[in-house]
């Protein structure tokens, strides 16, 4: 294949088949639990069984004794040997000016357990078995306590307290947005509408659960670990800057194939953080895999909101304010990023893609008795569109407007734009997704649909739901002005082999969106090199410089260009080096597809030759330019990027059962420029799954009286399968990003954010009805369906 | 998991020489509810004794009068049975449709019925086409064998071998899977048979039951009309996180009625 036949297979835009999957599909595979290290041992907590509990005594003499024991260590370990407690990166302020509040979080429970899993000691074995067999011979005496898990109970006067240091449980209090501008707002409507809207508790559910082997060389001092992380570079800033296991250059984190994130995998947790401690204390590397049940209970759950919500509207239906007051659940303790995401990543979402002129938005945090709360795809995002799609859909019919109009009417069309909510939105076409998602699902016929559906006694609704969502995260300034406590730049490394092969080390972590095909993609369309001839290179600090990870779709905004940048360096560097070979001034040199050139003759070189003579530095003055090809860079973008996009679902509810079949699903996004259309459909496919799950199944329940988590196995918690879902029809409009070079805006939580609200305006219109509570059941539906 | 003895005999007489001689042994069956229950350390037999290699225990007969199952017969080989399909299409159809195709491969009708999981497919089979339940030692009718929750009338180390299904005028099977586990939330099973008509439904209760009202007024004319206002007893139907007695209620009549309207085409 010529290199101009080979940028147009392999190049930015064509659907390149991912190069990974074939190791995942044939089992090649190397996730944490397949690596075994040499005499590794085996770790198993102890986990609380109670909600709330004061830990009176551990008594560990009998696990001890058990086969195959090495040690049993608790929190009065982590204590003496002075390691710091798992943190918040994110600072949250009240309204007031306080500090967010919460009580420490120590890496084993030292005095209390604040959740059913709560991590309280740990069993290390020679097996996983042996492990598992003597931490039930741990006997620690708890003094249970009353607890609370639901988030709307936390600040009632007299429930349980999760710490001493929130009063009501309440970590904050925080504002965003001008209260006076938006009461003002409301003093001129003409009409409100108001609604209180849930958003329901889930449970991340990756295929892989987390794992971690710890371990600790004695002659170097230096500990590796391999992780199941979105991020390995922060944990190993986490883990040595506050937790202090190991020195920032004593410890390698490796996180290696990882089997779906969603968030779930960016935060710092205890079991990691035990491994790589007691690797040291046995002297010999610790493994540790999380079972199914254990996931279930310590695994950062995500959502979980109670909102009231007001909209206030002109006589002729133009939006003039929102006023909104959401209580957040955060759990037992604040995750890495928990205080951003109800707040940061929520709030400054308010405006949707409206002309709101005045936006009030009051969040608590609040603290209760379950496991923590934190990211979990789309982040914050889900959360403020599910409030705004279902006021502006609601709205739209209580003032006998068609929902796909009042949208219009509002849309905001002119960029860039300033909202109330600090966002500015930099570029879009709102009404460009709308209209194409109208055509695709042919919105002009639904009313022959729903009559049709009629005689079959089946009850059909249409819902709309018109997202925004802020991705790239981002400007390093910005972030670090709202509380952040990292920068959110993206690091690159290209590496030109003497041969012309390419390796990349990138800051960005892959777990399931496909890196080593989309980032080679652009090496292969910017160099003009065959695709195979380009590695991605991920995952390791030994290999990587440094790197911030990938969650808040920025990998491609933000860890793409800062390949673009390094790239850039590359041609650069390597220009000046064809000019010499070449014999030909450098402004002479062209290159193009894959080939350096002197313009206007036939003289030159393809990009391997060119790599060949970097190396041999036989023809160049090296005193000038150094030998070699390898460039990177740090890059930090400007801006947010704003995907942005229509979704609409139709449903079928069968009356008698409540069933509700999704029988159609359009969604049409514009995600700016796009690398491989088909792993963007894949990504919208995966979110919008993840999306109808939430409308439709998936619910994490505690009961409120014991704190146990009732919905703790696949039996009760229901992840959605592929016959619960329609094929979607998936469509894209392209307003390139302004913010980053290659026009990208990101795709990875789009489906997640867009989906659920159009899947509930859809049944509120099947059944006539005003709201129903997430996930909708067939129950729910059959009791909205018959009044009852 | 706790550890434990395997056992793979060849003969029943084996099988009831363990049974007798060890500590707290458990039969395997199939093994989709018992090895899932092992794993979470919720049950810890000492032995587990494998039924899979007892040849004559296991396959499909069908004559002018019934379709046999040996215990050991797999819902996918029920599912996927020619013979059955032709004698009883409905038995074939709720095998089919039993857990996922990995549940369809190990799980057997012995070990289902023996297990008698208030939500599970077969006990509506089994009580709806009025089967014998064969064991080693006696036949027991189905009307007499399913006691309730998890309980049954197997004597201690009693071992079912084979489930005696007479072939039905007609019948119908049809299920409401609960959607995260997709065990039967309400499952009914209609049979017309030359004795009468028989409705039988799993999920709803505490055990599979028949509904005679029902039965009475299908008897009298079969149509989904018919059992209109005839509704299973609320207060006695099950009810969590999933779904409350009285939506249970609410689909046994239901799914009654869209069996009589499938049986009547």
């Amino acid at each position: 294949m010529n290199a101009i036949d080979a940028k147009k297979a392999t190049g930015i835009g064509a659907s390149v088949r991912r190069k990974e999957d074939f190791r995942f599909i044939t089992g090649n595979g190397h996730y944490t639990d397949d690596i075994n290290r040499a005499g590794q041992a085996h770790a198993f907590f102890v986990r609380s069984p109670h909600a709330h509990a004061t830990i009176d005594a551990i008594d560990f003499a009998d696990a001890m004794a058990a086969p195959g024991v090495l040690c049993v260590l608790t929190g009065k370990d982590v204590a003496a040997d002075g390691l710091g407690g798992l943190i918040c990166g994110w600072m949250v302020h009240s309204k007031d000016g306080s500090p967010m509040k919460t009580g420490a979080h120590p890496v084993l429970a030292l005095t209390h357990v604040r959740y059913v899993g709560h991590h309280v000691a740990v069993v290390i074995a020679q097996t996983a078995a042996q492990a598992k067999d003597a931490a039930e011979l741990v006997n620690v005496s708890y003094g249970e306590l009353a607890s609370v898990t639901a988030v709307g109970d936390a600040q009632a006067p007299g429930a349980a307290q999760v710490h001493a240091e929130a009063p009501r449980n309440t970590s904050f209090e925080w504002e965003l947005g001008d209260k006076a501008a938006t009461e003002a707002a409301f003093r001129n409507a003409a009409r409100v509408v108001s609604m209180d809207i849930t958003n329901n508790r889930l449970i991340p559910n990756a295929m892989e659960p987390r794992a971690a082997i710890g371990e600790y060389d004695k002659g170097s001092g230096v500990y590796t670990l391999h992780t199941t992380s979105q991020n390995p570079h922060v944990a190993r800033l986490v883990l040595s800057a506050f937790i202090g296991v190991a020195p920032e250059n004593k410890l390698r984190v490796i996180a290696p194939d990882v089997g779906g994130g969603f968030g779930s995998k960016i935060f710092i947790y205890a079991e990691e953080t035990v491994c790589v401690w007691a690797s040291k204390k046995v002297g010999r590397p610790v493994k540790w895999v999380a079972e199914r049940s254990e996931s279930f209970v310590s695994d950062a759950h995500g959502r979980d909101h109670q909102t009231h919500a007001e909209l206030a509207l002109d006589a002729n239906g133009k939006m003039l304010g929102l006023r909104v007051k959401t209580i957040a659940n955060l759990g037992a303790h604040l995750q890495l990023f928990s205080a951003s995401v109800p707040t940061y990543l929520y709030a400054t979402l308010l405006s949707g893609q409206y002309d709101l002129p005045a936006i009030y938005c009051e969040v608590d945090g609040v603290l209760t008795h379950t496991a923590p709360v934190d990211a979990y795809r789309g982040a914050g995002r889900p959360e403020a569109t599910y409030v705004i799609e279902r006021l502006v859909e609601t709205a739209a019919r209580e003032i006998g407007m068609d929902p796909a109009e009042f949208r219009r009417k509002n849309f905001i069309r002119k960029f860039p734009h300033q909202t109330p909510v600090i966002m500015a939105y930099d570029t879009g076409d709102f009404d460009a997704s709308l209209t194409e998602a109208c055509r695709l699902i042919d919105y002009a016929n639904f009313p022959a649909r729903k009559r049709e559906a009629e005689a079959r006694g089946m009850r059909r609704g249409i819902g709309f739901s018109t997202y925004i969502e802020a991705c790239g995260i981002a400007p390093s300034a910005a972030v670090g002005s709202l509380g952040a406590g990292v920068g959110l730049w993206e690091s690159a490394e290209v590496r030109v082999n003497p041969t012309g092969s390419v390796e990349v080390m990138t800051g960005s972590h892959s777990h399931g969106q496909g890196h080593e095909t989309t980032f080679a993609q652009l090496v292969s369309d910017r160099l003009g090199i065959a695709i195979e001839n380009v590695e991605i290179v991920h995952g390791d600090t030994d290999k990587v410089q440094f790197g911030m990870g990938t969650y808040g779709s920025r990998s491609g905004a933000v860890g793409m260009s800062a390949i673009q940048v390094a790239l850039d360096k590359v041609i650069t560097k390597a220009r000046k080096i064809a000019a010499h070979v070449l014999e030909a001034g450098e402004g002479d040199i062209v290159f193009e597809d894959g080939r350096f050139s002197v313009a206007g003759t036939d003289r030159g070189m393809a990009f391997a030759e060119l790599a060949l003579q970097a190396y041999t530095g036989h023809k160049f003055p090296t005193s000038e330019i150094e030998p070699g090809l390898k460039e990177s860079a740090f890059y930090d973008p400007t801006n947010f990027t704003f995907p942005a996009g229509c979704h609409i679902a139709e449903v079928e509810v069968d009356p008698a059962t409540g069933i509700v079949r999704v029988v159609k699903f359009v969604a049409v996004d514009d995600f700016g420029n796009v690398i491989n259309p088909m792993i963007v459909e894949g990504q919208v496919h995966g979110g919008v799954a993840q999306g109808i799950g939430q409308a439709l199944l998936e619910n994490a329940v505690y009961d409120p009286d014991t704190g146990q988590l009732l919905s703790g196995s696949f039996m009760d918690y229901c992840m959605p399968r592929a016959d619960d879902l329609p094929s979607f029809d998936v469509g894209m409009t392209v307003t390139p990003a302004p913010s980053n070079p290659l026009g990208l805006k990101g795709c990875g939580e789009a489906g997640a954010i867009g989906s659920p609200p159009a899947i509930i305006n859809a049944i509120t219109d099947a059944l006539g009805i005003r709201d129903i509570a997430m996930p909708v059941t067939p129950e729910r539906a059959w009791r909205a369906a018959n009044g009852l | 998991m706790y550890q434990f003895e395997y056992h793979r005999p060849r003969t029943l007489d084996e099988v009831t020489a363990l049974l007798a001689r060890l500590e707290s042994p458990k039969i395997l069956a199939g093994g989709m509810t018992l090895l899932a229950t092992m794993k979470q350390r919720l049950a810890a037999p000492s032995d587990l004794i494998d039924l899979q290699d007892i040849k004559d225990i296991a396959g499909i007969s069908v004559d002018a009068k019934n379709v046999t199952i040996g215990a050991m017969t797999r819902h996918h080989d029920v599912a996927s049975s020619k013979d059955v399909a032709k004698a009883i299409p409905a038995l074939a159809y709720l095998a089919g449709r039993i857990g996922d195709p990995l549940v369809r491969h190990r799980g057997t009708i012995g070990g289902s019925i023996a297990n008698n999981d208030p939500s599970a497919d077969y006990p509506a089979a089994c009580l709806g086409l009025g089967a014998t339940i064969v064991t080693n030692s006696r036949e027991i009718a189905a009307d007499d064998y399913f006691r309730g929750m998890f309980e049954t009338a197997l004597k201690e180390n009693e071992i079912i071998v084979r489930i005696v299904f007479p072939i039905p005028v007609q019948a119908a099977y049809q299920k409401f899977p609960n959607p995260a586990s997709r065990y039967a939330m309400v499952g009914t099973f209609i049979a017309k048979t030359s004795a009468g008509v028989r409705v039988a439904v799993t999920g709803a209760g505490p055990g599979v039951f028949r509904m005679t009202a029902m039965e009475a007024a299908l008897a009298k004319n079969f149509t989904a009309a018919s059992i209109d206002g005839i509704n299973a007893p609320t207060e006695e139907m099950l009810q969590d996180m999933h779904a409350s007695s009285e939506y249970r209620a609410a689909l046994v009549s239901v799914m009654a009625k869209r069996a009589v309207a499938a049986m009547l085409g």
